[in-house]
């Protein structure tokens, strides 16, 4: 079940009692869950009762050409509405909140509403290029300002693109402020409203913080989504901004609520949200209006959906799986106090189904799994008997994983100190600081990366010893440190076309380079992963030419004829991207081949 | 050792040498070499050394002349002939300063007289007084406190106060000291001596040498079974545990969503929360007939579910990505175990690195270790996962839990998971569980019947309060503190 967030006070008042915090934090949330689920029940079946008797005054077209960039439309009216300063700024955030989940930052969903007493249906929604939209957006009222003072003028525009100004504030309450603000800052001047292009809005948003990440929905599309009233008043241009003319604020009595989406499942939950946590606050508790939406093929739907769905699941598929036993009416009585409907039907076999009516609010219930979690919440996780699953198994580890563990347990023997390193890291990390080339055949490269410390997966260990040693440069001589980690290579036989590779490497650093350290530790460790009474030959080094290490002071370290790992003094150029004053040595090899 | 030797043999006859300074001299040795062999015996008590003080008297540079050439009085007096000289003769014959000083003195010894130009004897010889003394004085012969009087007045003598010693033997006299042994060597071993030797007193007060080992980090083992990651390794082990292949870090959409009824939408599959690739961008392959199955529960559901309604994109599901949880391949373990008939039953764990794209900061990490534990069987219930959570974590020590219902997207129901901290007094989230989602399941060809239990925790948590470490970039990646991997204390998880 999802759950929502609800401040402690509002819920407290909703219920008309308090609870202390004495309470630990689970029965708490237990009412939490609870309450939240009544206070949306209740909603809708009013608002179901209601629903027969209500008249379909106003409707909403859709043009055909929508559905190359935002098909789906639902609209619903909430008359009679008392906003005060509280239900206003919860009403803002409930938008803001489903925006930014469900409506995955309008991707999928964005909602617009609107003061009907401004405007007038029917509603046409259409997609039109963005050259022949032209109106006064929201937030721009206060933009627009000129001034003879230039600077002090686009100081106030500034000001006035603040919140308060998303926020619906009516152009006269605007100028009003804009007014005032301007005989303080002594600009003679004249508000002009403004009114953009659709095409020249979108640029001009690039420079807005909030808009601007929600460009990139409409922006490369030839046809923008437009909703214009009967008078051609464009009341939004979703999902970017809605149109000042029709903007709500404190006074507004009557609410015209419009979801378009790509995705219409989602539209009606958006909507049905809106509608029951909002109609509470209509002159007719619970009413709410609904829209007629008609398809440019002539069909047309009713919303919002505030059907109820009924659900029969048989009683062991609810109480076998949380291992309780209880009788069918014990079970309605639990799903009752979810505030589900829930009743009993007897099957010929002597069996019982629950049947349950699912409420539009309670789009989570997709499965009798969902009617069955209901029952747990109700019944209490912690109240269930425990049992022990009762099949036998025998535990294992992996080869690879365990052959690890003594590797790094015989390095650590050796002296050295065990680091953990990310996997992650920059480009230049794993090439150029190391003086290698990308040939862009071995590293997984992120398309997304927050910064420049993720860019691709490493492919050695080298830079990620290499970055610890310059943490830790000023600790005593000698520093021995190693790693046993992953790698992540392209190719290999795995379906995506990456595998990780398991490397040892070790890192030695004093003030001169520890040459035969390293090699001491390589012989160690090549001659402790012998495998008994297998003769591997003695003579499993032979020369290298690889940037990152020292000309003629480096090696291949070969096993089964295949070259395994190397070794060798640190490049002093590499030593000297890395700031590290002193002579290293290094040794990495794939214990993976070994294994 | 010849000052040793003398100062032991000497006392081996007699009872005492009365002045240090005397016996220095008589050996030919400088007295300071001497002391400190008499300080180092005294502190053996084998000597018994009382200190004096003795005053001592130096010539100065016109003392050790006098001492030689004699005094100038009389020098001056023997340059008087017995019938007289004139002053201006003798004041040519005699050196200036010996003419000066030496007139005056004879004068006042009334050895002389001066009169009308001529100088006269008024005796017929003199003692040379002034150089005996000196020359006493010069051989440390004693001196009458008068005439060092004079002598100094004169300043042909300063004073120099000398520490002596006047020793005896000592409780534990011998007349030869073996010498104290540090350190039992090779050579004492060879040698045999080691049961005649004696040895030093050790002082317990001084630190040991630094100990030359490697350590392990905090998040990894330390020494054997001590280190949080192989405690809770045993613990799966002692549990049946059976451990899953973890080693791809890259992983496709489809195992690491699709498949668990994660729909295409869920806020975890923004770029904002998941690092998706671009090399190796796209999957090679998927088991097309599944992917069929996972596309139509996603769709309109079927298994029992009304599915999520909403149109199915296969490329959302090759989109490759660096997995955000093991349960991809959890996933991956139970598609393979639906494929092998008959159905048996598993125990599975995992702890490895899972990647988030989140801003790293003081409790996150773009990288991170997840730990997670499955079963799988017929009619596994939610009292048997309760029942599974408190034997594990009463073996990492946290007896009290509780559960709260939580929301998860492929398990239902979901549980998070509460612990009673004793130390900070109050209940903290250690961990979530559920179980699989029967639209995850039945696509796979798992049997109806079979549920599978899971649950889940970061390993950087119980390491952070198992240390006390407030900070998770403290205990992972290049900055950390060498000195916080030496000086962290064993992990006594499962010793309690």
């Amino acid at each position: 079940m999802p759950t929502v967030s609800v401040g402690r006070d509002r819920l407290f008042a909703a219920l008309g009692e308090t609870y202390s915090n004495s309470h630990s934090i689970l029965p708490v949330s237990f009412f939490l869950v609870v309450c939240v689920a009544a206070y949306f029940s209740v909603l809708t079946i009013s608002a179901q009762e209601e629903f027969e008797e209500l008249c379909f005054k106003f409707g909403i077209e859709l043009d055909d050409v929508t559905s190359l960039i935002r098909p789906f439309v639902v609209c619903a009216i909430l008359r009679g509405i008392t906003f005060d300063e509280a239900r206003y700024n919860s009403f803002i955030e409930l938008q803001d909140k489903l925006h930014q989940n469900i409506c995955r930052r309008r991707t999928l969903v964005a909602i617009g509403t609107h003061d009907l007493d401004t405007i007038q249906g029917p509603f046409s929604y259409e997609a039109l290029p963005p050259q022949e939209i032209n109106f006064v957006p929201l937030k721009q009222l206060g933009a627009a300002v000129v001034g003879s003072a230039p600077g002090a003028a686009a100081q106030v525009a500034a000001d006035l693109r603040a919140d308060d100004v998303d926020n619906g504030v009516q152009a006269k309450d605007l100028q009003f402020v804009v007014k005032k603000r301007m005989h303080r800052e002594k600009v003679a001047t004249c508000i002009m409203v403004k009114s953009f292009r659709a095409d020249d809005l979108l640029e001009y948003y690039k420079s807005d913080m909030k808009l601007k990440k929600f460009l990139h929905i409409i922006e490369n599309s030839p046809v923008y989504p437009v909703i214009y009233d009967n008078n051609r008043t464009v009341l939004s241009l979703p999902p970017i901004i809605n149109g000042a003319h029709s903007a709500i604020n404190l006074k507004t009595r009557n609410v015209f609520i419009e979801c378009t989406a790509t995705d219409l499942t989602k539209a009606k939950i958006v909507l049905n949200t809106m509608v029951t946590m909002f109609s509470e606050y209509c002159e007719k508790k619970f009413e709410v209006e609904p829209v007629e939406v008609i398809y440019s093929d002539g069909k047309s739907m009713i919303c919002p959906d505030l059907s109820v769905s009924r659900m029969e699941v048989p009683l062991s598929e609810i109480i076998d799986p949380i291992g309780i036993s209880l009788d069918v009416s014990e079970v309605v009585t639990l799903l009752n106090k979810m505030q589900l409907e829930a009743a009993h039907s007897s099957l010929a076999t002597g069996d019982f189904n629950i049947v349950v009516s699912v409420p539009p609010t309670r789009s989570d219930i997709l499965h009798a799994r969902d009617v069955m979690e209901d029952v747990a919440i109700a019944y209490g996780y912690n109240n269930i008997p425990k049992s022990k699953p009762k099949c036998m198994t025998t535990g294992g580890r992996q080869p690879l994983n365990r052959f690890s563990d003594k590797v790094r347990a015989e390095v650590a023997r050796a002296g050295y100190m065990e680091v953990l390193t990310w996997v992650l890291c920059s480009h230049e990390e794993n090439f150029s600081m190391l003086r290698r080339k990308d040939d862009g055949d071995k590293a997984v490269i992120i398309a997304n990366p927050r910064s420049a410390d993720f860019e691709v997966v490493r492919t050695s260990l080298m830079s990620c010893l290499l970055k610890t040693l310059k943490h830790n440069i000023d600790h005593p001589r000698p520093i021995k440190i190693f790693e046993v980690g992953d790698v992540v290579v392209l190719g290999g036989d795995r379906d995506v076309g990456a595998s990780n590779n398991r490397r040892l490497a070790a890192l030695y650093c004093n003030v001169s380079s520890g040459f035969e350290e390293i090699l001491g530790l390589v012989e160690r460790i090549m001659k402790v992963v012998r495998a008994p009474h297998i003769n591997a030959p003695d003579n499993y080094l032979k020369p290298s030419d690889e940037p990152e290490y020292f000309p003629n002071r480096q090696c291949s370290i070969i096993f089964n004829g295949k070259q395994i790992g190397n070794f060798g003094i640190v490049h002093p150029e590499v030593l000297k991207k890395f700031g590290i004053p002193d002579p290293c040595s290094f040794m990495e090899i794939d214990i993976q081949s070994l294994l | 050792m010849v000052a040793e030797d003398a100062i032991l043999g000497f006392l081996q006859s007699q009872d005492e040498i009365a002045d240090s300074h005397e016996f220095a001299a008589g050996l030919g040795i400088d007295h300071t070499e001497l002391e400190n062999v008499i300080k180092r015996l005294n502190g053996f008590e084998i000597i018994d050394a009382q200190d004096f003080k003795k005053d001592n008297y130096l010539l100065t540079e016109e003392g050790k002349l006098y001492a030689v050439e004699g005094s100038p009085e009389v020098n001056f007096f023997l340059a008087v002939p017995p019938e007289g000289i004139s002053l201006a003769n003798l004041k040519i014959t005699l050196d200036p300063k010996v003419f000066s000083i030496g007139s005056s003195w004879s004068k006042k010894n009334n050895w002389i007289e001066i009169a009308k130009g001529s100088v006269t004897r008024k005796v017929d010889a003199v003692e040379d007084k002034v150089k005996d003394l000196l020359k006493g004085i010069e051989d440390g012969k004693f001196v009458d406190g008068n005439d060092v009087a004079e002598l100094l007045k004169r300043k042909l003598i300063v004073k120099q106060t000398w520490k002596g010693y006047k020793l005896r033997k000592g409780p534990k006299y011998v007349s030869k000291r073996k010498k104290a042994a540090t350190d039992l060597t090779r050579e004492h071993l060879q040698k045999g001596d080691w049961k005649d030797l004696e040895f030093k007193e050790y002082n317990l007060n001084a630190q040991g040498q630094p100990i030359q080992i490697g350590y392990l980090q905090p998040l990894l083992e330390a020494w054997q079974e001590a280190m949080v990651r192989e405690e809770i390794q045993n613990i799966f082990l002692q549990m049946g545990f059976e451990e899953m292949p973890t080693n791809n870090f890259v992983e496709s959409s489809f195992w690491n969503f699709d498949a668990l009824f994660q729909p295409q939408q869920h806020p975890a599959r923004d770029s904002h929360d998941t690092f998706f690739l671009k090399a190796p961008a796209t999957t090679r392959d998927l088991p097309e007939d599944y992917v069929e199955r996972v596309k139509r529960v996603h769709e309109v559901g079927g298994y029992g579910s009304k599915g999520y309604g909403y149109d199915w994109k296969r490329d959302e599901a090759d989109k490759n990505l660096l997995r955000t949880h093991t349960t991809a391949v959890s996933t991956r373990m139970l598609y393979m175990l639906a494929q092998k008939k008959p159905f048996t039953p598993k125990r599975y764990y995992s702890i490895d690195r899972v990647f988030r794209n989140e801003a790293v900061d003081r409790t996150h990490l773009a990288e991170f270790h997840q730990i997670e534990g499955l079963i799988c069987d017929h009619g596994l219930t939610l009292g048997d996962l309760i029942g599974v959570l408190e034997d594990f974590f009463a073996r990492l020590g946290m007896t009290k839990l509780r559960f709260k219902p939580a929301y998860n997207p492929y398990t239902e129901p979901s549980m998070e998971i509460f612990s009673y901290h004793d130390g900070l007094n109050k209940w903290v989230e250690i961990g979530n569980s559920g179980m699989f989602r029967p639209e995850m399941l039945l696509p796979m060809g798992l049997p109806e019947d079979v549920n599978v239990i899971a649950w889940g925790l970061s390993l950087e948590r119980p390491t952070m309060i198992l240390y006390g470490i407030d900070n998770i970039r403290d205990l992972f990646g290049p900055k950390v503190d060498f000195n916080v991997i030496k000086n962290g204390p064993i992990c006594r998880l499962g010793l309690q």
